[in-house]
Protein backbone atom coordinates (compact mmCIF):
# COMPACT_ATOMS: atom_id res chain seq x y z
CA UNK A 1 0.00 0.00 0.00
CA UNK A 2 1.80 3.05 -1.56
CA UNK A 3 0.15 6.55 -0.31
CA UNK A 4 1.22 9.86 -1.33
CA UNK A 5 0.22 12.94 1.13
CA UNK A 6 0.15 16.54 -0.85
CA UNK A 7 1.00 19.03 1.53
CA UNK A 8 0.38 22.63 0.57
CA UNK A 9 2.27 25.10 1.79
CA UNK A 10 -0.37 28.22 2.72
CA UNK A 11 -0.15 31.69 4.31
CA UNK A 12 -0.44 31.78 8.31
CA UNK A 13 -3.50 33.67 9.08
CA UNK A 14 -1.74 34.87 12.13
CA UNK A 15 0.21 37.50 9.99
CA UNK A 16 -1.47 40.29 8.33
CA UNK A 17 -2.00 39.48 5.25
CA UNK A 18 -0.84 42.64 3.09
CA UNK A 19 -2.26 43.22 -0.84
CA UNK A 20 0.08 44.59 -3.21
CA UNK A 21 0.27 47.84 -4.82
CA UNK A 22 -2.37 47.22 -7.82
CA UNK A 23 -5.17 45.88 -5.49
CA UNK A 24 -4.84 42.38 -7.83
CA UNK A 25 -3.36 40.02 -5.67
CA UNK A 26 -1.67 39.39 -2.43
CA UNK A 27 2.05 41.00 -1.62
CA UNK A 28 3.68 37.79 -1.08
CA UNK A 29 6.80 39.23 -0.08
CA UNK A 30 7.21 38.97 3.30
CA UNK A 31 4.71 36.19 3.72
CA UNK A 32 4.69 33.40 6.36
CA UNK A 33 3.94 30.59 5.13
CA UNK A 34 2.69 27.15 7.05
CA UNK A 35 1.26 23.90 6.21
CA UNK A 36 -2.64 24.13 5.23
CA UNK A 37 -4.25 22.44 8.17
CA UNK A 38 -6.30 20.10 6.40
CA UNK A 39 -3.10 18.30 5.27
CA UNK A 40 -1.97 17.57 8.15
CA UNK A 41 -4.97 15.93 8.47
CA UNK A 42 -4.33 13.88 5.45
CA UNK A 43 -0.77 13.04 6.99
CA UNK A 44 -2.28 12.09 10.47
CA UNK A 45 -4.63 9.51 8.06
CA UNK A 46 -1.83 8.09 5.67
CA UNK A 47 0.39 7.51 8.45
CA UNK A 48 -2.77 5.41 10.55
CA UNK A 49 -3.28 3.54 7.73
CA UNK A 50 0.29 2.54 7.26
CA UNK A 51 0.12 1.75 10.86
CA UNK A 52 -2.52 -0.59 10.56
CA UNK A 53 -2.11 -2.61 6.94
CA UNK A 54 1.73 -1.43 6.21
CA UNK A 55 2.93 0.34 3.12
CA UNK A 56 4.76 3.02 2.49
CA UNK A 57 3.79 7.24 3.19
CA UNK A 58 5.26 9.37 0.95
CA UNK A 59 4.73 13.50 1.70
CA UNK A 60 5.06 15.60 -1.18
CA UNK A 61 5.11 19.49 -1.22
CA UNK A 62 5.58 22.42 -3.78
CA UNK A 63 8.34 24.45 -2.46
CA UNK A 64 6.54 27.51 -1.09
CA UNK A 65 8.22 29.39 1.21
CA UNK A 66 10.15 27.16 3.50
CA UNK A 67 9.09 23.99 2.85
CA UNK A 68 12.13 21.51 4.75
CA UNK A 69 10.44 21.84 8.28
CA UNK A 70 7.44 20.34 6.83
CA UNK A 71 8.56 17.60 5.37
CA UNK A 72 10.98 16.62 8.08
CA UNK A 73 7.93 16.94 10.50
CA UNK A 74 5.91 14.46 8.16
CA UNK A 75 8.89 11.88 8.06
CA UNK A 76 9.00 12.68 12.29
CA UNK A 77 5.00 11.62 12.49
CA UNK A 78 6.19 8.47 10.02
CA UNK A 79 6.00 9.42 6.96
CA UNK A 80 8.82 7.15 5.10
CA UNK A 81 10.14 9.63 2.00
CA UNK A 82 9.92 13.00 1.04
CA UNK A 83 9.80 15.32 -1.87
CA UNK A 84 9.93 18.90 -2.42
CA UNK A 85 9.65 20.02 -6.30
CA UNK A 86 11.67 23.12 -6.88
CA UNK A 87 9.75 25.76 -9.57
CA UNK A 88 8.15 28.76 -9.37
CA UNK A 89 5.10 28.11 -7.36
CA UNK A 90 4.21 31.14 -5.25
CA UNK A 91 0.41 32.10 -5.91
CA UNK A 92 0.05 29.36 -7.85
CA UNK A 93 -4.06 28.20 -8.32
CA UNK A 94 -5.30 24.39 -7.54
CA UNK A 95 -5.36 24.22 -10.88
CA UNK A 96 -2.13 24.08 -12.35
CA UNK A 97 -1.08 22.67 -8.84
CA UNK A 98 -3.53 19.54 -9.72
CA UNK A 99 -1.34 19.23 -13.15
CA UNK A 100 1.98 19.35 -11.14
CA UNK A 101 1.10 16.86 -8.95
CA UNK A 102 -0.76 14.45 -11.59
CA UNK A 103 2.75 14.67 -13.76
CA UNK A 104 4.40 13.23 -10.39
CA UNK A 105 1.80 10.61 -9.74
CA UNK A 106 2.22 9.11 -13.21
CA UNK A 107 5.93 8.58 -13.19
CA UNK A 108 5.24 7.10 -9.32
CA UNK A 109 3.32 4.01 -7.89
CA UNK A 110 0.45 5.51 -5.11
CA UNK A 111 -2.69 3.24 -4.26
CA UNK A 112 -3.88 5.93 -2.70
CA UNK A 113 -3.38 9.96 -2.33
CA UNK A 114 -4.50 11.82 0.23
CA UNK A 115 -4.91 15.24 0.52
CA UNK A 116 -6.86 17.94 2.90
CA UNK A 117 -10.70 18.90 1.52
CA UNK A 118 -9.65 22.45 0.58
CA UNK A 119 -6.79 25.01 1.72
CA UNK A 120 -8.33 28.30 2.33
CA UNK A 121 -6.66 29.63 -0.42
CA UNK A 122 -8.20 28.03 -3.34
CA UNK A 123 -9.95 30.57 -5.46
CA UNK A 124 -10.09 27.51 -8.03
CA UNK A 125 -11.41 24.78 -5.51
CA UNK A 126 -9.93 21.65 -4.24
CA UNK A 127 -6.70 20.35 -5.71
CA UNK A 128 -8.05 16.67 -4.89
CA UNK A 129 -10.84 16.70 -7.29
CA UNK A 130 -8.86 18.56 -9.64
CA UNK A 131 -6.07 16.07 -9.65
CA UNK A 132 -8.61 13.43 -9.42
CA UNK A 133 -10.06 14.56 -12.44
CA UNK A 134 -7.38 15.07 -14.31
CA UNK A 135 -5.79 11.39 -13.69
CA UNK A 136 -9.47 10.21 -14.51
CA UNK A 137 -9.73 8.18 -10.98
CA UNK A 138 -12.13 8.54 -8.64
CA UNK A 139 -12.59 11.26 -6.01
CA UNK A 140 -14.35 11.56 -3.09
CA UNK A 141 -13.80 14.70 -0.11
CA UNK A 142 -15.13 15.72 2.57
CA UNK A 143 -13.60 12.80 4.60
CA UNK A 144 -13.57 12.04 8.11
CA UNK A 145 -13.48 8.07 8.19
CA UNK A 146 -12.28 5.01 6.30
CA UNK A 147 -11.99 1.67 6.19
CA UNK A 148 -9.72 0.01 3.81
CA UNK A 149 -9.59 -3.81 2.79
CA UNK A 150 -6.49 -4.65 1.01
CA UNK A 151 -7.11 -7.93 -0.02
CA UNK A 152 -9.89 -6.42 -2.86
CA UNK A 153 -8.55 -3.01 -3.02
CA UNK A 154 -10.98 -1.32 -2.06
CA UNK A 155 -12.06 1.86 0.32
CA UNK A 156 -14.72 2.47 2.00
CA UNK A 157 -15.02 6.39 2.62
CA UNK A 158 -17.25 8.57 5.24
CA UNK A 159 -18.37 11.34 3.54
CA UNK A 160 -19.60 13.96 6.09
CA UNK A 161 -22.85 16.26 5.77
CA UNK A 162 -24.42 18.52 8.07
CA UNK A 163 -25.41 17.59 11.36
CA UNK A 164 -23.19 14.96 12.10
CA UNK A 165 -24.48 12.49 9.32
CA UNK A 166 -22.41 10.42 7.32
CA UNK A 167 -22.36 8.08 4.12
CA UNK A 168 -20.24 5.46 2.95
CA UNK A 169 -18.76 5.34 -0.53
CA UNK A 170 -16.99 2.67 -1.74
CA UNK A 171 -14.35 3.10 -3.77
CA UNK A 172 -11.61 1.15 -5.90
CA UNK A 173 -8.43 1.97 -5.56
CA UNK A 174 -6.37 3.93 -7.07
CA UNK A 175 -8.18 6.63 -5.51
CA UNK A 176 -7.72 10.45 -4.17
CA UNK A 177 -9.41 11.34 -0.85
CA UNK A 178 -9.98 14.77 0.18
CA UNK A 179 -9.86 14.37 4.15
CA UNK A 180 -11.95 16.84 6.16
CA UNK A 181 -10.36 15.30 9.19
CA UNK A 182 -8.39 12.22 10.05
CA UNK A 183 -10.03 9.63 12.58
CA UNK A 184 -7.48 10.59 15.32
CA UNK A 185 -6.16 14.49 15.84
CA UNK A 186 -2.60 15.05 14.01
CA UNK A 187 -0.11 13.88 16.41
CA UNK A 188 2.14 15.98 18.38
CA UNK A 189 6.29 15.44 18.03
CA UNK A 190 8.54 17.06 19.45
CA UNK A 191 10.93 19.21 18.49
CA UNK A 192 14.13 16.78 19.22
CA UNK A 193 12.50 14.59 17.02
CA UNK A 194 11.83 16.97 13.99
CA UNK A 195 15.57 17.85 14.81
CA UNK A 196 16.78 14.54 14.56
CA UNK A 197 14.76 13.55 11.55
CA UNK A 198 16.13 16.58 9.85
CA UNK A 199 19.37 14.58 9.88
CA UNK A 200 18.75 11.29 8.79
CA UNK A 201 15.62 11.68 6.39
CA UNK A 202 16.27 12.94 3.00
CA UNK A 203 14.93 15.19 0.68
CA UNK A 204 14.68 13.82 -2.90
CA UNK A 205 14.12 17.06 -5.01
CA UNK A 206 12.70 17.17 -8.42
CA UNK A 207 11.67 19.88 -10.81
CA UNK A 208 8.71 20.94 -12.52
CA UNK A 209 7.94 23.81 -14.62
CA UNK A 210 4.50 25.19 -13.70
CA UNK A 211 2.10 25.86 -16.69
CA UNK A 212 0.08 28.69 -16.49
CA UNK A 213 -2.31 28.26 -18.93
CA UNK A 214 -5.17 31.29 -18.85
CA UNK A 215 -7.39 31.04 -16.09
CA UNK A 216 -10.62 32.14 -18.14
CA UNK A 217 -11.70 35.06 -15.70
CA UNK A 218 -9.74 38.29 -14.52
CA UNK A 219 -9.08 39.11 -10.98
CA UNK A 220 -10.89 42.89 -10.41
CA UNK A 221 -9.99 43.58 -6.87
CA UNK A 222 -8.66 42.07 -4.31
CA UNK A 223 -9.45 43.75 -0.37
CA UNK A 224 -10.24 43.10 3.44
CA UNK A 225 -13.93 43.08 4.38
CA UNK A 226 -15.25 46.74 5.66
CA UNK A 227 -13.12 47.09 8.50
CA UNK A 228 -14.70 45.47 12.04
CA UNK A 229 -18.01 44.95 10.21
CA UNK A 230 -21.14 45.34 12.24
CA UNK A 231 -20.05 44.77 15.60
CA UNK A 232 -19.96 47.51 17.82
CA UNK A 233 -16.98 47.50 19.30
CA UNK A 234 -16.73 47.05 23.42
CA UNK A 235 -13.47 48.28 25.23
CA UNK A 236 -12.24 48.90 28.31
CA UNK A 237 -10.81 46.58 31.39
CA UNK A 238 -12.33 43.35 31.86
CA UNK A 239 -14.80 44.37 34.36
CA UNK A 240 -15.58 47.13 32.73
CA UNK A 241 -16.24 45.21 29.30
CA UNK A 242 -18.40 42.09 31.73
CA UNK A 243 -20.52 44.76 33.35
CA UNK A 244 -21.57 46.05 29.51
CA UNK A 245 -21.93 42.84 28.05
CA UNK A 246 -24.41 41.42 31.50
CA UNK A 247 -26.14 44.68 30.85
CA UNK A 248 -26.47 43.92 27.40
CA UNK A 249 -27.56 40.70 28.03
CA UNK A 250 -30.45 42.21 30.73
CA UNK A 251 -31.99 43.96 27.62
CA UNK A 252 -32.13 41.27 26.20
CA UNK A 253 -34.07 39.62 28.66
CA UNK A 254 -31.29 37.08 28.48
CA UNK A 255 -29.96 37.49 32.25
CA UNK A 256 -32.52 38.43 35.42
CA UNK B 1 -26.77 40.13 -22.28
CA UNK B 2 -28.99 37.86 -21.91
CA UNK B 3 -28.51 35.42 -18.96
CA UNK B 4 -28.38 31.49 -18.62
CA UNK B 5 -27.97 30.07 -15.07
CA UNK B 6 -27.44 26.41 -14.41
CA UNK B 7 -28.48 25.36 -10.57
CA UNK B 8 -27.61 22.21 -9.31
CA UNK B 9 -30.13 21.76 -6.90
CA UNK B 10 -29.28 19.35 -3.74
CA UNK B 11 -30.99 17.47 -1.56
CA UNK B 12 -30.68 14.63 0.63
CA UNK B 13 -32.87 12.25 2.26
CA UNK B 14 -35.85 12.93 -0.11
CA UNK B 15 -35.79 16.78 1.08
CA UNK B 16 -34.29 20.41 -0.83
CA UNK B 17 -30.96 21.64 0.78
CA UNK B 18 -31.66 25.69 1.65
CA UNK B 19 -28.31 25.42 -0.20
CA UNK B 20 -30.71 24.69 -3.64
CA UNK B 21 -33.52 27.86 -2.69
CA UNK B 22 -29.98 30.01 -1.66
CA UNK B 23 -28.43 29.80 -5.15
CA UNK B 24 -32.17 30.09 -6.97
CA UNK B 25 -33.25 32.83 -5.09
CA UNK B 26 -30.05 34.57 -6.64
CA UNK B 27 -29.88 33.20 -9.83
CA UNK B 28 -33.87 34.54 -10.08
CA UNK B 29 -32.79 38.21 -9.18
CA UNK B 30 -30.10 38.55 -11.62
CA UNK B 31 -32.42 37.09 -14.88
CA UNK B 32 -35.18 39.12 -13.29
CA UNK B 33 -32.83 42.19 -13.45
CA UNK B 34 -30.76 41.20 -16.82
CA UNK B 35 -33.38 39.04 -18.63
CA UNK B 36 -32.62 35.34 -19.07
CA UNK B 37 -33.09 32.44 -17.78
CA UNK B 38 -32.79 29.61 -14.67
CA UNK B 39 -32.29 26.39 -15.02
CA UNK B 40 -33.02 24.07 -12.29
CA UNK B 41 -31.36 20.91 -12.30
CA UNK B 42 -31.92 18.01 -10.49
CA UNK B 43 -30.33 14.55 -10.48
CA UNK B 44 -31.62 11.92 -7.92
CA UNK B 45 -34.14 8.86 -7.97
CA UNK B 46 -37.71 9.35 -7.25
CA UNK B 47 -37.57 13.19 -6.79
CA UNK B 48 -40.48 14.17 -9.23
CA UNK B 49 -42.16 15.54 -6.61
CA UNK B 50 -39.45 17.57 -5.70
CA UNK B 51 -40.16 19.82 -8.96
CA UNK B 52 -43.49 21.54 -7.47
CA UNK B 53 -40.79 23.10 -4.76
CA UNK B 54 -38.80 24.65 -7.81
CA UNK B 55 -41.02 27.71 -8.67
CA UNK B 56 -38.09 30.53 -8.56
CA UNK B 57 -36.51 28.48 -11.88
CA UNK B 58 -37.98 28.53 -15.40
CA UNK B 59 -37.05 25.59 -16.60
CA UNK B 60 -36.39 21.96 -14.88
CA UNK B 61 -33.75 19.33 -15.94
CA UNK B 62 -34.74 16.19 -14.13
CA UNK B 63 -32.49 13.23 -14.53
CA UNK B 64 -33.61 10.10 -12.88
CA UNK B 65 -31.61 6.89 -12.09
CA UNK B 66 -31.22 3.99 -9.45
CA UNK B 67 -27.04 5.18 -9.47
CA UNK B 68 -28.67 8.73 -8.72
CA UNK B 69 -30.70 7.73 -5.34
CA UNK B 70 -27.61 9.19 -3.23
CA UNK B 71 -24.71 11.38 -3.85
CA UNK B 72 -21.51 9.42 -5.06
CA UNK B 73 -19.35 11.76 -6.68
CA UNK B 74 -18.86 9.76 -10.24
CA UNK B 75 -22.20 9.01 -11.08
CA UNK B 76 -23.15 12.91 -10.76
CA UNK B 77 -20.22 14.01 -12.07
CA UNK B 78 -20.83 11.85 -15.34
CA UNK B 79 -24.39 13.00 -15.99
CA UNK B 80 -24.12 16.96 -15.05
CA UNK B 81 -20.93 17.29 -17.09
CA UNK B 82 -22.30 15.26 -20.11
CA UNK B 83 -25.19 18.03 -19.78
CA UNK B 84 -23.40 20.93 -19.14
CA UNK B 85 -20.76 20.43 -22.69
CA UNK B 86 -24.04 19.58 -24.45
CA UNK B 87 -26.12 22.98 -23.19
CA UNK B 88 -23.39 25.58 -22.56
CA UNK B 89 -25.06 27.71 -20.25
CA UNK B 90 -23.21 31.08 -18.85
CA UNK B 91 -22.77 30.16 -15.25
CA UNK B 92 -23.28 26.85 -13.30
CA UNK B 93 -23.82 27.49 -9.63
CA UNK B 94 -22.79 24.82 -7.29
CA UNK B 95 -22.97 24.94 -3.48
CA UNK B 96 -19.97 24.72 -1.48
CA UNK B 97 -21.39 21.56 0.17
CA UNK B 98 -19.97 18.48 0.72
CA UNK B 99 -21.56 17.50 -2.75
CA UNK B 100 -20.92 20.80 -4.16
CA UNK B 101 -16.76 20.12 -2.80
CA UNK B 102 -16.41 16.79 -5.00
CA UNK B 103 -18.85 18.05 -7.95
CA UNK B 104 -17.65 21.65 -8.80
CA UNK B 105 -13.69 21.74 -9.57
CA UNK B 106 -14.00 18.18 -10.93
CA UNK B 107 -16.62 19.61 -13.76
CA UNK B 108 -14.45 22.09 -13.91
CA UNK B 109 -11.15 20.08 -14.88
CA UNK B 110 -13.15 17.67 -16.78
CA UNK B 111 -14.77 20.73 -18.80
CA UNK B 112 -11.62 22.63 -18.78
CA UNK B 113 -13.75 25.73 -18.05
CA UNK B 114 -13.07 28.84 -15.29
CA UNK B 115 -14.29 27.75 -11.67
CA UNK B 116 -14.26 30.51 -8.35
CA UNK B 117 -14.65 29.10 -5.11
CA UNK B 118 -15.90 30.38 -1.92
CA UNK B 119 -18.50 32.59 -3.92
CA UNK B 120 -20.07 35.12 -1.23
CA UNK B 121 -21.59 37.89 -3.99
CA UNK B 122 -22.72 37.22 -7.38
CA UNK B 123 -23.87 40.03 -9.81
CA UNK B 124 -23.90 40.26 -14.25
CA UNK B 125 -21.83 43.64 -15.09
CA UNK B 126 -21.05 44.69 -18.73
CA UNK B 127 -21.66 41.30 -20.60
CA UNK B 128 -19.80 39.48 -17.53
CA UNK B 129 -20.54 37.51 -14.65
CA UNK B 130 -18.71 38.80 -11.32
CA UNK B 131 -17.91 36.85 -8.32
CA UNK B 132 -16.79 37.73 -4.99
CA UNK B 133 -15.03 35.22 -3.04
CA UNK B 134 -14.38 35.00 0.50
CA UNK B 135 -11.16 33.25 1.41
CA UNK B 136 -8.23 33.10 3.42
CA UNK B 137 -10.30 32.38 6.09
CA UNK B 138 -12.82 34.96 5.65
CA UNK B 139 -9.71 37.63 5.96
CA UNK B 140 -9.80 38.15 1.70
CA UNK B 141 -12.22 38.91 -1.25
CA UNK B 142 -11.19 38.51 -4.19
CA UNK B 143 -13.71 40.25 -7.16
CA UNK B 144 -13.26 38.30 -10.41
CA UNK B 145 -15.08 38.76 -13.79
CA UNK B 146 -16.16 35.64 -16.01
CA UNK B 147 -16.60 37.16 -19.76
CA UNK B 148 -16.83 33.71 -22.36
CA UNK B 149 -18.15 30.69 -22.34
CA UNK B 150 -19.15 28.29 -19.21
CA UNK B 151 -18.06 29.25 -15.85
CA UNK B 152 -18.92 27.30 -12.25
CA UNK B 153 -19.05 29.46 -9.08
CA UNK B 154 -19.21 27.36 -6.04
CA UNK B 155 -21.48 29.30 -3.52
CA UNK B 156 -20.83 29.43 0.36
CA UNK B 157 -23.58 28.16 1.75
CA UNK B 158 -25.42 31.22 3.94
CA UNK B 159 -24.82 33.89 0.85
CA UNK B 160 -27.91 34.75 0.04
CA UNK B 161 -31.42 34.27 1.35
CA UNK B 162 -32.83 30.67 0.87
CA UNK B 163 -37.00 32.32 1.36
CA UNK B 164 -35.95 34.16 -2.30
CA UNK B 165 -35.81 30.96 -3.43
CA UNK B 166 -38.61 28.96 -1.97
CA UNK B 167 -41.45 29.81 -4.45
CA UNK B 168 -44.07 27.21 -4.62
CA UNK B 169 -45.13 26.00 -8.86
CA UNK B 170 -43.62 23.79 -11.04
CA UNK B 171 -41.18 25.23 -13.76
CA UNK B 172 -41.40 23.82 -17.31
CA UNK B 173 -40.30 20.08 -16.67
CA UNK B 174 -37.83 18.11 -19.21
CA UNK B 175 -36.93 14.92 -17.90
CA UNK B 176 -33.65 13.54 -19.77
CA UNK B 177 -32.92 10.20 -19.83
CA UNK B 178 -29.17 9.39 -17.51
CA UNK B 179 -27.56 7.55 -20.23
CA UNK B 180 -25.56 5.87 -17.06
CA UNK B 181 -23.51 2.93 -17.60
CA UNK B 182 -22.27 1.81 -14.25
CA UNK B 183 -19.22 -0.56 -15.45
CA UNK B 184 -17.26 2.57 -15.81
CA UNK B 185 -17.74 3.91 -11.81
CA UNK B 186 -15.44 2.87 -9.77
CA UNK B 187 -17.42 4.26 -6.72
CA UNK B 188 -21.15 3.44 -5.12
CA UNK B 189 -22.92 4.79 -2.43
CA UNK B 190 -23.32 2.28 0.31
CA UNK B 191 -25.34 3.53 3.35
CA UNK B 192 -25.54 6.40 5.69
CA UNK B 193 -24.79 6.31 9.35
CA UNK B 194 -27.04 8.61 11.20
CA UNK B 195 -25.36 10.83 14.20
CA UNK B 196 -25.88 9.44 17.56
CA UNK B 197 -27.73 11.48 20.24
CA UNK B 198 -25.38 13.73 22.02
CA UNK B 199 -25.50 14.48 25.66
CA UNK B 200 -26.73 18.47 24.81
CA UNK B 201 -28.79 18.81 21.94
CA UNK B 202 -27.16 22.58 21.38
CA UNK B 203 -29.76 22.82 18.18
CA UNK B 204 -32.25 23.89 20.94
CA UNK B 205 -30.38 25.52 23.88
CA UNK B 206 -31.28 29.20 23.74
CA UNK B 207 -27.80 30.35 24.66
CA UNK B 208 -24.29 28.87 23.75
CA UNK B 209 -21.12 29.49 24.92
CA UNK B 210 -18.97 28.69 21.62
CA UNK B 211 -15.40 28.09 22.13
CA UNK B 212 -12.69 27.48 19.47
CA UNK B 213 -8.92 27.95 18.97
CA UNK B 214 -8.45 30.51 21.42
CA UNK B 215 -9.56 27.84 24.44
CA UNK B 216 -6.23 26.52 23.79
CA UNK B 217 -6.22 23.53 25.90
CA UNK B 218 -8.84 20.61 27.21
CA UNK B 219 -8.40 21.95 30.67
CA UNK B 220 -9.80 25.41 29.51
CA UNK B 221 -12.68 23.88 28.43
CA UNK B 222 -13.79 23.85 32.03
CA UNK B 223 -14.49 27.65 32.46
CA UNK B 224 -16.09 27.48 29.55
CA UNK B 225 -18.66 25.13 31.15
CA UNK B 226 -18.26 27.10 34.14
CA UNK B 227 -19.61 30.51 31.95
CA UNK B 228 -22.27 28.86 30.37
CA UNK B 229 -23.56 27.38 33.24
CA UNK B 230 -23.63 30.87 34.91
CA UNK B 231 -25.09 31.98 32.00
CA UNK B 232 -28.22 28.99 31.99
CA UNK B 233 -26.07 28.31 28.28
CA UNK B 234 -24.38 24.87 26.93
CA UNK B 235 -21.08 24.70 25.54
CA UNK B 236 -20.33 24.31 21.59
CA UNK B 237 -17.88 24.57 19.31
CA UNK B 238 -16.12 25.63 16.21
CA UNK B 239 -14.02 22.45 14.50
CA UNK B 240 -10.80 22.44 15.88
CA UNK B 241 -11.76 21.68 18.90
CA UNK B 242 -13.88 18.50 17.73
CA UNK B 243 -10.80 17.29 15.96
CA UNK B 244 -8.86 17.44 18.97
CA UNK B 245 -11.16 14.94 20.91
CA UNK B 246 -11.90 17.89 23.55
CA UNK B 247 -15.41 17.69 22.74
CA UNK B 248 -18.06 15.26 20.84
CA UNK B 249 -19.23 15.92 17.55
CA UNK B 250 -22.67 16.64 18.70
CA UNK B 251 -21.35 19.84 19.89
CA UNK B 252 -20.22 21.04 16.94
CA UNK B 253 -20.95 24.29 15.12
CA UNK B 254 -20.78 24.94 11.46
CA UNK B 255 -20.69 23.01 8.69
CA UNK B 256 -20.62 19.32 8.88
CA UNK B 257 -21.99 20.37 12.32
CA UNK B 258 -25.13 21.68 13.70
CA UNK B 259 -26.76 24.96 12.57
CA UNK B 260 -27.57 27.45 15.31
CA UNK B 261 -30.24 29.81 15.94
CA UNK B 262 -29.83 30.70 19.77
CA UNK B 263 -30.78 33.65 21.09
CA UNK B 264 -27.47 34.66 22.65
CA UNK B 265 -24.17 33.20 20.79
CA UNK B 266 -21.12 34.13 22.75
CA UNK B 267 -18.51 32.83 20.36
CA UNK B 268 -15.18 32.84 22.43
CA UNK B 269 -11.53 32.66 20.98
CA UNK B 270 -13.57 31.87 16.93
CA UNK B 271 -11.68 33.76 13.96
CA UNK B 272 -15.43 33.25 12.28
CA UNK B 273 -13.86 31.44 9.34
CA UNK B 274 -16.93 31.06 6.75
CA UNK B 275 -17.09 26.83 7.50
CA UNK B 276 -17.76 28.36 11.11
CA UNK B 277 -19.85 31.50 10.48
CA UNK B 278 -22.71 29.45 7.68
CA UNK B 279 -23.77 27.35 11.20
CA UNK B 280 -24.32 30.20 13.65
CA UNK B 281 -25.12 33.74 11.87
CA UNK B 282 -28.62 33.74 12.35
CA UNK B 283 -28.43 33.88 16.20
CA UNK B 284 -30.54 36.49 17.58
CA UNK B 285 -27.76 38.08 19.26
CA UNK B 286 -23.85 37.15 18.46
CA UNK B 287 -20.98 38.62 21.00
CA UNK B 288 -17.56 37.59 20.09
CA UNK B 289 -14.39 37.70 22.19
CA UNK B 290 -11.49 37.38 20.11
CA UNK B 291 -7.20 39.09 20.48
CA UNK B 292 -7.31 39.40 16.39
CA UNK B 293 -9.00 42.53 15.86
CA UNK B 294 -9.31 41.45 12.35
CA UNK B 295 -10.82 37.93 13.12
CA UNK B 296 -14.06 38.02 10.41
CA UNK B 297 -16.62 36.55 13.18
CA UNK B 298 -16.22 40.50 14.03
CA UNK B 299 -18.31 41.24 10.49
CA UNK B 300 -21.18 38.92 11.87
CA UNK B 301 -20.97 39.75 15.63
CA UNK B 302 -23.50 42.25 17.21
CA UNK B 303 -20.95 43.21 19.82
CA UNK B 304 -17.37 42.84 19.84
CA UNK B 305 -14.44 42.82 22.38
CA UNK B 306 -11.05 42.55 21.42
CA UNK B 307 -9.61 41.33 24.56
CA UNK B 308 -7.81 37.62 25.64
CA UNK B 309 -10.83 35.61 26.38
CA UNK B 310 -8.83 34.42 29.81
CA UNK B 311 -9.44 37.98 30.82
CA UNK B 312 -13.36 38.43 30.04
CA UNK B 313 -14.45 34.73 31.36
CA UNK B 314 -13.80 35.39 34.74
CA UNK B 315 -14.78 38.61 34.98
CA UNK B 316 -17.97 38.03 33.48
CA UNK B 317 -18.71 34.92 35.22
CA UNK B 318 -17.88 37.30 38.36
CA UNK B 319 -20.57 39.88 36.85
CA UNK B 320 -23.23 37.36 36.68
CA UNK B 321 -22.45 35.46 40.40
CA UNK B 322 -22.96 39.11 41.70
CA UNK B 323 -26.49 39.69 40.51
CA UNK B 324 -27.68 36.19 41.17
CA UNK B 325 -26.04 36.90 44.96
Amino acid sequence: MNILVILKQVPDLVEELEINDDGTDLDRTWMRYIPSEYDEHALEQAILLKEEHGGTVTALCLRIGEVDDTLFTAAARGADRLVRIEGDFEGISSRDAAAVYADHIRRGNYDLVLTGVQAHDDLNGPVGARLAAQLEIPYVGVVSGMHLDPETGVIHLHKEYPGGLLTVIRTELPAVVGIQSAVKPPRYVPIAKIRQASKSAEIGEETAEPQSLTPGYTVRRVFKPEGGGRAEIIDGAPEDIAARLVSIFSEHGLVR
Amino acid sequence: MSISIFVIAEHLEGTLADMTFEMLGKARQLADEHGGMVTAVLAGYNVAQLAEQLGAADALILIEDELLAEFAPQPYQDVISGLIRERAPGLVMVGSTSMGLDLAAALATTLNVPMLSSCIDLSVEDDAYVVTSQLYGGKIMMETAVTAGTAIAQILPGAFRAEDGQRAGTPTLEEIPPGLHPENFRMRFENFIKPEAGDIDITQAPILVSVGRGIQTQENIALAEELAEALGGSVSSSRPIVDQDWLPVTRQVGKSGMSVKPRLYLALGISGAPEHVEGMKNADLIVAVNTDPDAPIFSVAHYGVVADIFDVMPALEERLGERVS
